[in-house]
């Protein structure tokens, strides 16, 4: 801990966490604090980590897929396809058109139920308790819709190599379309609500800036580099999957503050329903599952797969020795680069400052500590 | 002083915007269930813990063929399952099917694996129980209890 000796009789430590409502987990921030003032934010990590990339290591593969899941709770579906990703680049196996839309559907629906507990508990951090319990009647309409097909409300297991565990039917269909419908209802309300509101704005506006440097020395990616006017987004910016099949904008901001990553947010909620939009219109007739082979050997060599995460660039990089089992697996998460930032971000703020810029990055920190 | 008013307005304004939206909520239908009074009803496709599927037209009334398939495959090794070779009927005959919960991540390893399609999931969420054991199921009672 840097504390300068002049001032250190004026100044406290503060213990953060581990089990603040703020902290959304198990994440303990250690604040130097002067008054009422942040001096010296350190975050302390490792509460929840279940040492997912060892477990990677000592099973065969398949055995990995619910590990996926569970490393970021709100987006268990895009890491399921990350890993399923990196195993069919690195075997050399297609999933059927099919399937990649079918991932590419629940990918987004996860993304928006992700997007939509983040709306609601960033409020909530700031003290206003009403809008959760409407972002929370959205997100359970999409929880079943994704409960129907996968079979799961959080911690799906539902890709394999090669496609997916179950079909989506026509019942499916119409339910997301009347979704899509609902949900672009709701957002005016949500403009008028939560983005209209002179005390969010008030807490929000020019808290925790940062420029678009800054972010990319500390590997900040995700809503919160967009957040400073830098366009990057795997879907992008390393088409996966079927993205490029599809029209949709990548939002930016310049003001590079917690507004910034709260409005990139909301206008992604309206990005991902375009691409639900679509990928309905044009789902393809087929097989969900293409044919492997029941024993998939890994070949010698190594793979790099990188999905966009409802926090930003999530990668998986599999290096295999010709076995079952993965020689070594790198999960390189978002939150953790983005939580990074504070100490630099925060040194200076006031105490209620850091629970919302806090809220703007998003944290999930079982895929901190993994 | 001009200032300080439009900002007092500008404020109650906003106030009162999203009053408007939450007084509009009491003329909403309510979408809270009293979970324990009231329950919605789950989708077939829901995903419990594993069954072995009651088949009538099998003398034990269960599929499973004591390959141990899903043993081995499954990678939280949370099942233990034993057969054992009875006289007169052909292939092993299930005695023992332990599913410990406790450790099950519900992947559907062991449903795809199976090579006779003998176990399914149930419909089963609410699991209550004060000791580690209580989730210590026993499948081949379950399916024998099953009329």
């Amino acid at each position: 801990m840097s504390t300068t000796p002049e001032f250190r009789e004026h100044r406290y430590v503060l213990n953060m966490g581990p089990q603040h409502p703020s902290t959304h987990g198990v994440l303990r921030v250690i604040l130097e604090m002067e008054g009422e003032y942040v001096m010296d934010p350190q975050p302390v990590l490792g509460y929840g980590h279940r040492m997912h990339e060892k477990m990677a290591e000592s099973r065969s593969w398949p055995g990995f897929l619910p590990n996926a899941a569970r490393m970021d709770y709100l987006a268990s579906l895009i890491y399921n396809h990350g890993y399923v990703g990196v195993v069919e680049r690195l075997a050399g196996i297609e999933a059927t058109p099919r399937a990649e839309y079918i991932r590419v559907i629940t990918s987004e629906l996860n993304r928006l139920q992700s997007h939509l507990l983040w709306l609601g508990v960033l409020v909530l951090d700031l003290g206003a308790f009403t809008p959760i319990m409407y972002t929370f009647e959205d997100r359970e309409k999409i929880l079943d819709i994704l409960e129907d097909v996968t079979g799961s409300r959080l911690t799906y297991c539902y890709m394999r190599v090669g496609g997916v565990v179950r079909d989506i039917d026509d019942k499916f269909i119409e339910r997301t379309r009347e979704y899509i419908k609902w949900q672009r209802s709701r957002m005016p309300m949500y403009d008028k609500l939560v983005t209209g509101n002179i005390i969010f704005r008030k807490r929000v506006e020019g808290i925790g800036e940062f420029t678009p440097d800054l972010a990319r020395r500390y590997g900040l990616t995700g809503p919160v580099l967009r957040g400073t006017g830098v366009a990057y987004d795997i879907r992008r910016a390393e088409p996966y999957s079927v993205y490029p099949d599809f029209d949709f904008e990548i939002p930016t901001e310049t003001g590079g503050d917690c507004l910034a990553a709260y409005l990139v947010r909301v206008r992604e909620i309206e990005q991902s329903l375009r691409i639900l939009e679509q990928a309905l219109d044009r789902l393809p007739e087929g097989p969900f599952l293409a044919k492997v082979p029941k024993k998939i050997k890994l070949p010698a060599g190594d793979a790099t797969y990188a999905v966009e995460s409802p926090r930003g660039e999530l990668v998986y990089h599999l290096t295999a020795d010709g076995s079952e089992v993965p020689y070594r697996m790198k999960i390189r998460v978002p939150s953790f680069s983005n939580l990074s930032i504070l100490p630099e971000v925060c040194r200076g703020m006031l105490l209620s400052d850091l629970c919302a810029c806090m809220g703007s990055l998003d944290l999930v920190i079982p895929e901190i500590d993994r | 002083m001009k200032d300080y008013f439009a900002q007092i307005f500008t404020g109650g304004k906003s106030l009162l915007v999203g009053m408007m939206i939450t007084l509009r909520e009491f003329f909403r239908p309510v979408v809270t269930v009293q979970y324990p009074r009231e329950r919605l009803p789950i989708s077939p496709n829901y995903r419990g813990h594993t069954i072995l599927v009651r088949d009538e037209e099998k003398p034990e009334k269960h599929r499973c063929i004591s390959c141990k398939m899903c043993e081995r495959e499954c990678p939280s090794g949370c099942i233990g399952l034993q057969g054992e070779k009875r006289e007169g009927v052909k292939g092993l005959v299930l005695v023992r099917y332990r599913l410990d919960f406790t450790k099950c991540s519900l992947c559907g390893t062991c449903v795809e694996v199976c090579p006779t399609d003998a176990l399914d999931y149930s419909n089963e969420y609410r699991h209550v129980g004060f000791r580690r054991e209580d989730f210590h199921y026993d499948l081949l009672a379950m399916v024998e209890e099953q009329k």
